[in-house]
């Protein structure tokens, strides 16, 4: 047993920090440590920054012009890129859709829809989820009827991420409405700039317009834009949940925001005394801080078995439910350590390059608003409920 | 042992909620949030005329003279509506503040218009930096001639803004000493931003803000009293918190009865099941610490008093937590948007555990007093 990464990869890592020290701007860099909220701008022009490095698609095969990184590299990548405070890649083109058009969609799909993805020119999301299709998904009632060499399509998507800035969606859509649930489902791509698609705002509890209702009405979509086979998209989807998996853990996230809680504890005090020394605080830090150990070890052991090709199996789970709850009991202690400083919430202060007359230290003015948007992170993706039983069914044959 | 309310508690009760479910529905209070003073005068005045706002005034001075049960049911009542007006630093805390240590002329002044909903007052104690160390006030009096000038700092003061008079804790030659302070007043300035929860609150800073004698309360040390108004708002809040509990639990069960998934209602799986119940049982923990809370909130002896208060606001606090995340968690994605009216519920609870201290502050609190 060793838990060391090779020399190459040490030297890999240090590669990768070298590049960021120069290329990742500060303005964007001071936004992502402060937990300052990213705009569609700051996402596509780091994007773009990799892409000239070559870097663009960090989990791609260098076939379609990715990097070709082991899944180690791509860990290593990942963390040090989340450590300097670097925005996190946007997963929807990246790394939801384009790993379907690269394994089933055809050589057109594959020459029209991955360079742009890899170039930042094109924004994604992801049509899944309906209002009566949540954790359900396969319930889906979105219809697209085939009219000549055009699918019809009519149907709501819902919580559908910064699709007030995609260009295209990628589509959970119902063909074949007599199949079992599973069997009458197909995977297509829709261009957002179709006529009768309608885009509507919900606002989120913490002010923000992150995610819409996309609605679909008589929406005319070239059937070339249908991935693979008909009645097929439920393979394909579930392809997609489960590829995504070296980052879902989010452990160069949870490190970098333990140690933003780590610099807030040592500002704010208790009787005089740091935080950081405080003994009841200081325990609740280091409870996070060894549970997020435990967890790294356990990412890097499903990586480990994803080289050598075991086949990445139910385990993502543990690292989906460990890794969204520490992200959550961090930024609760974030808020626990500024005291009565979380309550002041003025969205105009969290904003960076704030100048006005706002009587908080500047790194109490954003845990608030990440605790309230990081409630999220058990909810989507299969909430930890769902993952908890895809646990009990697939590992432990319940 | 008696558990029941009284005949008068009941009618209260029912006065308080029948206000809430007729004036306070969400699409108003929502409204109310949005609207530039954060605030209803309409409310406030419905409040003072259901007698509300005279419940802790002495009876000699047109009031109820209600002790900590009374507050404790109508402020839950009013949590239940997620109420954002300023009725535990006005009608609890300020009201106490004064009826404990006001001298005759200065009741007469003020108890009269707080009580008929014409003048609000804010309880400006919190400093930046104290972590609710009770006693740790830095804002200075020193007196000059015939009166005193105040400077320093009041933190996170809910409803400074909406306030016409501020009472404002400062360090004295002999102690702590409890002014009233317009807010008006030369010298005063207000940093003011919404609250997580939609209310409103403000720094209060403070710059040789000069005060006649007339506007000091009291003589003397007045910490033991200022203790006591603490520690009643305490109290008072973790019956408000009672009153968000069990709305959030309510929705909740509502919600898991409804939404179906997977072809049956989501509260049918037993994983959520659980997780209600573990909801309820914090819920009913936390219901028994607010009636201790109440009932020891009387206690003579400061630490006896400090050390139950402590214990309620740990049970509540932590209640607040598990209770608020557990309901957005199972409203799913309708739980993070700001159209239903959970997030709300769950922005309150996360604001009331940070008010006062929070639990970890509370436990803090308590685990010192084992040594004692
Ligand atoms: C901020 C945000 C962003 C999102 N972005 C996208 C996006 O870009 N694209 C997209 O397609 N979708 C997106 N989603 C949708 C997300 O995937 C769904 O919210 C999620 O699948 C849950 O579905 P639901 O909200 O309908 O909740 P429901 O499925 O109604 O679940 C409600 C509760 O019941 C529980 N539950 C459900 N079934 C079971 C069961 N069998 N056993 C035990 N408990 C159960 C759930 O865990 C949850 O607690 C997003 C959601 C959020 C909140
Ligand atoms: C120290 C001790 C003293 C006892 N004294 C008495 C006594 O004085 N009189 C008496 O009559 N009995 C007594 N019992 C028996 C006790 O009531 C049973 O052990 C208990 O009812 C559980 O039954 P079981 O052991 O068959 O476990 P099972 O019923 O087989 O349960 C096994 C596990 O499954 C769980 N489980 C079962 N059904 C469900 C469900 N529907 N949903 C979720 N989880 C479930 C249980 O919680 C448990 O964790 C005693 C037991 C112990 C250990």
């Amino acid at each position: 047993m060793d838990l060391n990464f090779t020399t190459e990869d040490q030297t890999f890592r240090e590669e990768v920090r070298s590049f960021l020290r120069d290329h990742l701007p500060s303005g964007v860099r001071h936004k992502v440590l402060n937990g300052t909220h990213l705009d569609r701008d700051d996402y596509l022009a780091w994007q773009r920054a990799l892409h000239a490095r070559g870097w663009g698609g960090p989990s791609w095969p260098a076939e379609f012009g990715g990097t070709g990184w082991t899944p180690v590299q791509q860990y290593i990548f990942d963390e040090a890129c989340a450590e300097a405070g670097a925005p996190r890649l946007v997963p929807f083109g990246l790394k939801m859709v384009a790993p379907v058009i690269m394994a089933f969609g055809n050589k057109a799909q594959q020459d029209r829809f991955l360079p742009p993805i890899l170039a930042g020119t094109e924004w994604w999301c992801q049509g899944y989820s309906e209002p009566g299709a949540g954790s359900d998904l396969a319930s889906l009632k979105t219809r697209a009827v085939r009219d000549g060499d055009h699918y019809v399509v009519n149907g709501q998507k819902t919580w559908t991420t910064l699709g007030q800035y995609a260009d295209w969606i990628f589509c959970l859509v119902r063909t074949d409405p007599d199949a079992k649930p599973q069997r009458g489902i197909s995977f297509l791509l829709i261009d957002m700039k179709s006529p009768g698609i309608t885009v509507r705002p919900i606002i989120t509890m913490d002010g923000l317009h992150e995610v819409n209702e996309v609605w679909l009405e008589d929406v005319r979509v070239p059937a070339e834009n249908l991935i693979g086979e008909e009645n097929k998209g439920w393979t394909y989807a579930k392809f997609l949940l489960g590829h995504e998996r070296t980052n879902i853990a989010g452990i160069g996230i949870a490190k970098r925001e333990l140690a933003r809680l780590k610099r807030i504890a040592t500002s704010e005090t208790r009787h005089g005394q740091p935080l950081l020394q405080d003994p009841l605080f200081s325990a609740e830090i280091a409870r996070v801080e060894i549970d997020l150990m435990a967890l790294e070890i356990t990412n890097l052991r499903v990586l480990s078995a994803e080289a050598e090709n075991r086949a990445p199996g139910p385990e993502a789970s543990i690292l989906k439910i460990k890794g969204s709850e520490i992200q959550q009991r961090l930024l609760e202690l974030m808020t626990e350590a500024i005291g009565p400083q979380a309550l002041p919430f003025d969205r105009d202060a969290m904003a960076a390059g704030y100048q006005g007359d706002y009587p908080l230290a500047a790194y109490a003015r954003t845990p608030t608003w990440q605790y309230l948007n990081l409630r999220k992170l058990t909810i989507y993706g299969g909430s930890n409920e769902i993952q908890r039983n895809i646990i009990s069914q697939m590992i432990l044959g319940l | 042992m008696d558990f029941t309310f009284t005949e008068e508690q009941n009618m209260l009760v029912d006065t308080a909620e029948r206000f809430v479910s007729k004036e306070y529905g969400f699409e108003t209070r929502n409204r109310i949030i949005g609207s530039e003073a954060g605030m209803s005068k309409a409310v406030w005045q419905g409040l003072a005329d259901l007698g509300l706002l005279a419940l802790l005034v002495p009876e000699e001075e047109g009031g109820l003279n209600a002790g900590p049960v009374e507050t404790m049911l109508v402020m839950s009542a009013l949590g239940k509506g997620l109420l954002v007006e300023p009725y535990l630093s006005s009608a609890v805390m300020s009201t106490r503040a004064i009826a404990a240590l006001a001298g005759a002329e200065q009741r007469a002044e003020w108890l009269e218009q707080m009580l008929a909903g014409t003048l609000i007052v804010a309880f400006a104690h919190d400093e930046h930096g104290a972590r609710h160390d009770p006693l740790a006030v830095e804002t200075r009096a020193v007196r000059i001639g015939d009166g005193y000038l105040l400077d320093g700092r009041k933190s996170v003061i809910r409803h400074a803004s909406q306030a016409g008079m501020l009472l404002i804790s400062a360090r004295v030659d002999d102690g702590i000493a409890l002014f009233a302070v317009d807010r008006d007043t030369p010298g005063v300035r207000l940093a003011t931003y919404p609250s997580v929860d939609g209310a409103r609150a403000a720094d209060v800073f403070l710059e040789q803000v000069y005060l006649p004698e007339s506007r000091r309360l009291g003589q003397g040390d007045s910490s033991d009293t200022l203790l006591a108004v603490l520690d009643t708002g305490l109290a008072a809040l973790c019956g408000e918190a009672l009153g968000v509990l069990q709305r959030s639990l309510d929705t909740t069960i509502e919600y898991a009865r409804t939404r179906k998934q997977f072809g049956v209602q989501i509260g049918k799986f037993q994983a959520l099941q659980h997780r209600m119940a573990d909801m309820l049982i914090h819920v009913e923990q936390a219901r028994s610490m607010t009636y201790l809370a109440a009932v020891r909130v009387l206690d003579n002896d400061a630490a006896r008093r400090a050390a139950a208060l402590s214990a309620a606001k740990v049970v509540v606090g932590e209640a607040c937590r598990f209770v608020g995340q557990q309901a957005v968690q199972i409203h799913g994605g309708m739980g993070v948007t700001d159209e239903l009216d959970i997030s709300h519920c769950f922005k309150r609870l996360f604001a009331i555990e940070k008010t006062f201290g929070s639990a970890l502050d509370h436990l803090d609190r308590y685990r010192r007093t084992l040594a004692a």
